[in-house]
């Protein structure tokens, strides 16, 4: 006789309250597999806990944006964010797509210069660029995004130093309606400054200048704040080339457009209310045609949008090291992967999903990571059904910012696979060993040997 | 003979449904739960549950203690169960 | 023909599910069965024989759309549903983001846009009506306690501090004000809405439109009696053209689709309206417009199911709703019924 399928015994208190905010009954939808390729094969390879990125998704995400952009405006280009995930692999795809490189410091610069990107199609943002990285931006023909007057008058005397001529465009802030407004980055739209620098560049002989750009913020929920910011760069537009008869070459938007993710505080799931990108594009190239320029004459349209597309192709795969009763009865899991792996978890409720079907009966749990310190919470309050030692769960769209703002802390970090069009799982980034971190450190002659005490 | 007292007042229906007749309370169980609560009502042992569970369920027994004990704990903290 | 209502919430801060269906019931042109969606295994519509035919619990839609969609479709799997009429705020996002997937499955919805949802936003609200020639309190969209050091000249106190969703409270000094925002934003989440205390009368309008621009019907009234959660307990018709021509002119510029009610102000000393607020859904007392002679809920069900509906060109004043509650008796078999099996049946 075959034994029934056991579930660890379970008893949940029924209150009613009217409209609580947590849902009484919970269906699952559980993921078993990643495109095709079963979840407990991937962690028998390659262990738990596992970042695994969908090369199919991340091909088709930009596919989708690349169409919705350039079915409204005939000229469009995307330059990959390096800082939403720099892993070569991922951003090798993005450049086989035709993506520019998007860099914020000279690590980035570099990198993108290895994989074989030139230097003319690297977008140079942020706002602390070294006096050599500037140098060798402009050496090799980089877009330069000028943050600040400092920058600028640096790259004036750099310029006149080596006798060569840059490509810059300055980054521009302004009022579009969102709170609180970013204007901490680049040079201010209602004030005058940015006019102010765009006259300066104008006027020196060394300096190109090629395009504006502008990058509202994060995470921005609605498409009206792109219009009120693409308006006020085309009107900068207008504005330089009625006085100094100069025509841009691009017109830059940044990235922030947000990803399925739902913000910690937001009371709706975000896949509720964001809108689509199609919306966001109408407001962009909408605003985009009041230049009124024949259609050769238009600029090209850059998007520098990294979590948008990269966000919901990754996945993190983790299982339950321990399961716990709270001394409140409420149901705790200890995970092998905590904020150490998810920082994103500060500011998002990052979706959990269970990697089995199981029977419906759920409860609120708290899902904690390995680490011995108090902050270190995946979720604090999540419908999960029963789980138990072993069991696996997957965090959805972790494929922005995790593998670059990861700590090493306590213990080291996991693999990385791929997930090839193909159905092939390629290691992208192997698990950290003790060497790699060690090697990095000094031990000082004195302190080599040591007698502990009985 | 059991350890574990479970309430009289305490009704458990088919359905894993639980009413708790002297303080109106009502609670759901799963399966395994109400097979538990079941064999507690009928002064089964510990060790007799276990080796039940056991045979029912595809589980080991060490499992199957750990959870247990869990599950008592759970009942104890909803004043469900009197130890003997 | 099956609809599905939620919101059978009659309890002191009433959904508007009971309402609805008496409405619909009401036409005398009704024929099938209504089924109710639960959130609560409480909700007294579900164990009312006269409102509906069987119940179900569904989860919130907060907690995930994927699986809110599912056990949607799972109840639609055997009792095959022509319409879905949502009435509760927290679940029309949801309801709109679902109406084409929903609409695949043979279901009919008739609900605002997404658009039309954010337009009417508390924090979008102020622009909608300067852009509209509407008259509307000033505010400022709040997103940190340092805002209020710095209120402009047209917030004076007392102001009134509101949630991005729910709760709005009469703040008289910074102190209050700056208690309100934090006890709101930790409960809401950012941005608090801060907006000029207008001194008057309220109002409420009840309406349906369209989503072509066409008001199909819209019935004032004034609240008699209001309990201490602010819910109208009893309430009267009223007439005033001005305060129609206002709603069929927010409906006119929203192109709106579905239920809505908004509520007004009327200044004291100049007598102007004011908008207060647009609320995406019918009002729990939309059965004082079916008894006034507008018996909108059966309007919004048959524009739901794509009919050509003529708008109403009147209503009675003076009809009286007064709200009692009553004491349903029933077996724990129901409640566990519910709660084991997420369904309840009445017949």
């Amino acid at each position: 006789m075959t034994k029934k399928r056991y579930e660890k015994p379970i008893i949940l208190k029924q209150h009613s309250g009217m409209m609580n905010k947590f849902g009484s009954t919970q269906t699952f939808r559980p993921i078993t597999k990643i495109d095709d390729v079963e979840i407990d094969s991937l962690t028998e390879k390659f262990g738990s806990p596992l970042f695994v990125f969908s090369e199919k998704q991340i091909r088709e995400k930009y596919r989708k944006l690349n169409k919705i952009f350039k079915t409204r405006y005939p000229k469009v280009r995307f330059a990959w964010s390096y800082k939403t995930n720099y892993l070569s692999a991922i951003c090798s795809i993005y450049h086989q797509e035709g993506s520019w490189a998007e860099v914020v410091s000279e690590f980035e610069y570099d990198k993108a210069r290895d994989l074989g990107v030139k230097g003319e199609n690297i977008i140079f943002n942020g706002p602390f660029k070294s006096e050599s990285a500037l140098e060798k931006a402009i050496r090799e023909k980089a877009l330069i995004h000028i943050d600040h007057f400092d920058e600028l008058y640096s790259i004036m005397e750099i310029t006149e130093k080596i006798d060569l001529t840059a490509n810059v465009a300055i980054r521009v802030n302004m009022d579009t309606g969102i709170y609180p407004p970013w204007n901490r980055f680049g040079f201010n739209y209602e004030n005058g400054e940015a006019m102010l620098a765009l006259k300066r560049i104008i006027h020196d002989e060394r300096l190109e200048l090629k395009g504006l750009h502008t990058h509202i913020g994060t995470y921005i929920m609605s498409a009206e704040p792109y219009r009120q910011a693409t308006l006020k760069l085309v009107d900068l537009a207008k504005e330089i080339y009625d006085n100094y008869n100069v025509r841009l070459e691009y017109i830059d938007l940044g990235g922030g457009f947000p990803s399925n993710n739902t913000l910690k505080g937001q009371y709706l799931e975000a896949e509720q209310l964001l809108p689509t990108y199609e919306d966001y594009a109408d407001a962009i190239t909408s605003a985009l045609f009041e230049l009124n320029l024949p259609s050769d004459e238009l600029p090209v349209l850059t998007l520098e949008t990294g979590r948008a597309l990269i966000d919901d192709s990754g996945y993190l795969i983790t299982s339950v090291f321990a399961t716990k009763r709270l001394s409140t009865g409420k149901q705790a899991l200890i995970m092998d992967a905590g904020v150490n792996y998810l920082f994103t978890s500060y500011w998002f409720n990052h979706k959990v999903v269970p990697t089995k079907e199981i029977s419906g009966f759920t409860e609120n749990t708290i899902v904690y990571g390995p680490l011995c310190m108090n902050i270190d919470v995946i979720r604090d309050d999540v419908v999960l059904p029963v789980m138990h030692k072993g069991d696996k769960l997957v965090v959805l769209y972790v494929g922005a910012y995790s593998v670059t703002q990861w700590m090493q802390f306590i213990s080291l970090r996991p693999n990385v696979v791929l997930i090839t069009e193909e159905g092939d799982v390629e290691l992208i980034r192997a698990a950290e060993t003790n060497e790699n971190i060690t090697e990095q450190e000094r031990l000082p002659e004195k302190l080599s040997d040591f007698t502990l005490t009985d | 003979m059991s350890e574990y007292k479970i309430s009289d007042n305490l009704a458990v229906s088919e359905s894993g449904f639980l009413f708790m007749a002297n303080s109106g309370e009502s609670f759901t169980v799963n399966e395994t739960g109400r097979f538990i609560i079941n064999n507690l009502k009928e002064n089964k042992s510990e060790e007799e549950i276990l080796s039940l569970l056991t045979n029912e369920f595809d589980i080991d027994i060490d499992t199957a203690q750990r959870d247990f004990d869990e599950f008592l704990t759970l009942l104890r903290n909803l004043k469900l169960v009197e130890e003997l | 023909m099956k609809v599905a209502v939620t919101g059978l919430n009659n309890v002191d801060s009433p959904g508007p599910g009971v309402p609805v269906i008496r409405g619909i019931k009401d036409s005398g042109k009704f024929e099938g069965e209504i089924i109710g969606l639960l959130y609560d295994a409480l909700e007294p519509g579900a164990y009312m024989r006269e409102v509906t035919s069987r119940s179900y619990l569904i989860p919130y839609p907060s907690s995930g759309i994927e699986s809110f969609f599912d056990r949607l479709a799972y109840i639609n799997s055997f009792e095959k549903i022509d319409v879905i009429f949502p009435t509760l705020d927290a679940e029309l996002f949801a309801f709109s983001k679902l109406s084409g997937k929903l609409n695949d499955l043979g279901i009919k919805t008739l609900v605002p846009t997404m658009e039309q949802l954010v337009l009417r936003g508390k924090d979008k609200l102020f622009d909608f009506c300067t852009k509209n020639n509407i008259n509307a309190p000033y505010n400022i969209i709040a997103s940190s306690i340092n805002d209020l050091y710095a209120l402009p000249k047209e917030l004076q106190y007392p102001v009134v501090i509101k949630g991005i969703f729910y709760d709005a409270y009469v703040a008289h000094n910074f102190q209050e004000a700056s208690a309100y925002f934090t006890k709101m934003a930790s409960k809401w989440g950012l941005p608090i809405i801060v907006q000029e205390f207008i001194s008057g009368e309220e109002y409420n309008v009840v309406a349906l439109g369209d989503g072509e621009g066409t008001a199909i019907g819209a019935v004032a009234s004034k609240k008699m009696y209001i309990t201490d959660k602010g819910k109208g307990w009893a309430g009267v018709t009223i007439m005033d053209e001005e305060l129609l021509s206002i709603s069929q002119k927010i409906i006119k510029a929203l192109n709106w689709r579905g239920g809505a009610e908004f509520e007004f102000v009327k200044k004291r000393d100049t007598g102007e309206y004011f908008l207060l607020e647009i609320n995406p859904r019918f009002p729990a007392w939309v059965y004082l417009a079916v008894g006034a002679g507008q018996n909108l809920p059966y309007a919004a069900l048959q524009l739901a199911l794509g009919e050509k509906i003529e708008p109403f060109e009147n209503y009675e004043v003076g009809k009286i709703f007064i709200r009692y509650s009553w004491d349903l008796i029933v077996d724990m078999k129901k409640f566990e019924d519910i709660t084991v099996n997420g369904v309840l049946r009445n017949d």
